[in-house]
């Protein structure tokens, strides 16, 4: 291997001898903050979900690990995972839909873009649906609309409150309008799950963007929103393209959008399993005329 | 016709064509009658009509979808109902012209009527945003339903819209949350629907009129979840390759029936609806009038009922026991 120690390759660079300290730093007590590059004890980056609680940095998160930040040890219980991607229209750009979809499944690791189940937050029985935006820029395609649209009756046939994540680029080009129709099919279970007057919460984090935020999330009761999660419908660099001018660094962002009323509340991602404690508390169904009672009480 | 209006594909035959009625000018003005001379000539103008658009890709009927004088939504409402009463404004904010909707009574039956409007001419596109809505256009839309299952009047929608307007103010004013409060109003309304494209579905834009009992397309008007340019642009990085976009996503009436999304297909006349608004009006009316007629005779909770079973079964995936 004399040609690989030649000088091109053994020189020392900057590069690497900042990922030789990070990794150095991976083996010992410290994490190394990638926006505010601080070094953060490796137990508060984990305590806090991989977020910064300095700067406020929340890194990208699977579904699988949100949905363990969110529910009570061991009483998650999947649904519908046996639901599998096809390919309807033998969609081929630079590349197959069927070669994208392998490589997304990565030997089973993640099996869709979206995590559908119940479980419990708190000790409050939930429905639950976690988007993951590392498969396919958690687009919405068949699966996932069909996942999203059982949960909800799912949800509805049991009475559940609804947490649905959300985190996608929006709708699944390579599925053509069948995607575009999991709007419609997802929009459809929610109009019954209405009649069933229970709490339905949406959880918008970095991105959700597209044809996502022109169904479910936006239908529920109380929208919430992680901290500088950039939200919104048509894509920036289309805007700008329109508009023929750059926009604001915050357009889009959730601290916009809270002031703009579209959402209720941003919440710190080490905060959100007590955020929804507390909404799924207030919520919680009331047994016929105990309500008066309880004020009754109070008065006196 | 305006020379700015023919479409790449149409050329070599709109010149033929030009040829045959300078030479028959240029025989009438000899005092020549001799039509049966021209006919051959007709005839194979026709043939290589019929031929250019019975084997048009999928981008250039895109093209035809978007021609500039493709009868709007207004057009053919006017067309089916002469009684239209324009209803405007979502009481809120402002009247987006992009979103044309009102009553009119159609085949003795009042109906609410509703569609994006992309404007007749060039200053009235500008002023419709192209048939692009607002969010504002959506809630003007929610309104227009509601008084529809209010007064228990059917609604029919006509699609045609390249999206919804991308644009600062738009975004501010929750765009993506009024497409979906429009969607989520006309899947629980308790009256018939019958949408029908009648030239560009752009997308969600599209979508948020468009969830009905029944679904219709004309034979040129196109379906899709991205624009051909936007796709391109994301998948192919250039926007230049929007015709194979057009073609891998299956965007003509004839897939988008095949996929099971339209019911059925309208059929337009000859060389496009543009060509003679009229009979496509008619074309449509025959549709129109059969579909409604049918879904009056369903109770509302059957109406309900199929609904739900239509949007909730649609979509291809495949289950594997875990």
């Amino acid at each position: 291997m004399s040609f690989l120690t030649g000088s091109r390759f053994s020189r020392p660079r900057r590069a690497s001898s900042e990922s030789c300290v990070r990794k150095r730093l991976k083996e010992t007590v410290w994490h190394f903050c990638p926006q505010c590059r601080c070094l953060v004890a490796r137990d508060a980056w984990f305590g806090a979900g991989k977020a910064c609680q300095a700067c406020g940095y929340h890194a990208r998160i699977g579904s699988r690990e949100r949905m363990r930040q969110l529910v009570d040890v061991g009483s998650f219980v999947e649904l519908n995972a046996g639901l599998r991607a096809q390919d309807p229209l033998r969609f081929v750009d630079t590349r197959p839909y069927v070669e994208r979809l392998r490589e997304a499944y990565d030997g089973g690791r993640r099996d869709e873009a979206v995590l559908t189940g119940t479980g419990c937050i708190g000790g409050i029985p939930v429905a639950l649906a976690v988007m993951d935006f590392d498969f396919l820029g958690g687009s919405m395609g068949c699966v996932v609309g069909e996942r999203v649209a059982r949960l909800i009756e799912h949800a509805t046939a049991h009475a559940l409150p609804l947490v649905m994540v959300t985190a996608s680029g929006g709708a699944r080009m390579q599925e053509g309008v069948l995607s575009l129709m999991q709007l419609a099919n997802t929009t459809m279970a929610f109009t019954r799950y209405r009649a069933c007057r229970r709490l339905a919460v949406a959880v918008l984090t970095d991105p959700t963007m597209g044809g996502v935020t022109a169904s479910f999330p936006s239908l529920a009761d109380v929208i919430l929103a992680e901290p500088g999660a950039r939200i919104g419908f048509a894509g920036r660099r289309v805007i700008e393209q329109i508009l023929r001018q750059s926009l604001g660094a915050d357009f889009q962002v959730a601290e916009a959008l809270l002031r703009d009323g579209l959402i209720d509340q941003i919440v710190p991602r080490w905060q959100l399993r007590g955020e929804l404690m507390r909404l799924l508390r207030l919520h919680a169904p009331k047994p016929v005329g105990a309500g008066s009672l309880a004020l009754v009480g109070t008065v006196q | 016709m305006n020379d700015a209006y023919v479409l790449p594909f149409e050329w070599p035959v709109v010149e033929f064509e030009a040829r045959i009625a300078q030479m028959r000018a240029f025989a009438e003005g000899q005092g020549m009658d001799v039509p049966e001379a021209f006919e051959p000539l007709d005839r194979e103008a026709a043939a290589w009509r019929a031929r250019i658009f019975g084997s048009l890709s999928a981008g250039e009927r895109v093209q035809l979808a978007r021609h500039p004088r493709r009868p709007t939504a207004r057009d053919v409402i006017q067309a089916l109902s002469d009684d239209f009463y324009e209803l405007r404004g979502d009481r809120h904010a402002m009247d987006d012209p992009a979103i044309v909707g009102g009553i009119g009574s159609f085949g003795g039956v009042p109906i609410v009527w509703l569609g994006h409007h992309k404007g007749s001419d060039a200053q009235d596109r500008r002023h419709c945003n192209s048939g692009m809505p607002h969010p504002e256009g959506y809630r003007k839309a929610i309104r227009l339903m509601r008084h529809a299952a209010r007064f228990n009047m059917p609604l029919v929608s006509l699609i045609d819209t390249p999206g919804a307007y991308p644009g600062e103010d738009a975004e501010r004013h929750n765009q993506g949350g009024a497409i979906a409060n429009a969607i989520v109003e006309m899947a629980s309304l308790t009256v018939p629907t019958v949408s029908i494209v009648i030239g560009e579905g752009g997308s969600g834009g599209a979508l948020a009129l468009g969830v009905a009992d029944r679904m219709l397309m004309l034979e040129h008007a196109y379906y899709s979840v991205i624009s051909p340019e936007g796709c391109a642009a994301i998948l192919w990085k250039s926007a230049a390759k929007a015709p194979f976009a057009a073609q891998a996503l299956r965007l003509t009436a004839e897939d988008c029936h095949a996929l099971g999304v339209v019911d059925e297909v309208i059929q337009e006349p000859p060389w496009g609806a543009h060509r003679d608004p009229a009979a496509s009006a008619a074309f449509i009316a025959e549709a129109l009038q059969r579909h409604l007629s049918w879904l009056l005779a369903l109770s509302r909770s059957e109406l309900l009922q199929r609904r739900y079973t239509k949007y909730r079964t649609m979509g291809s995936f495949s289950e594997v026991q875990e």
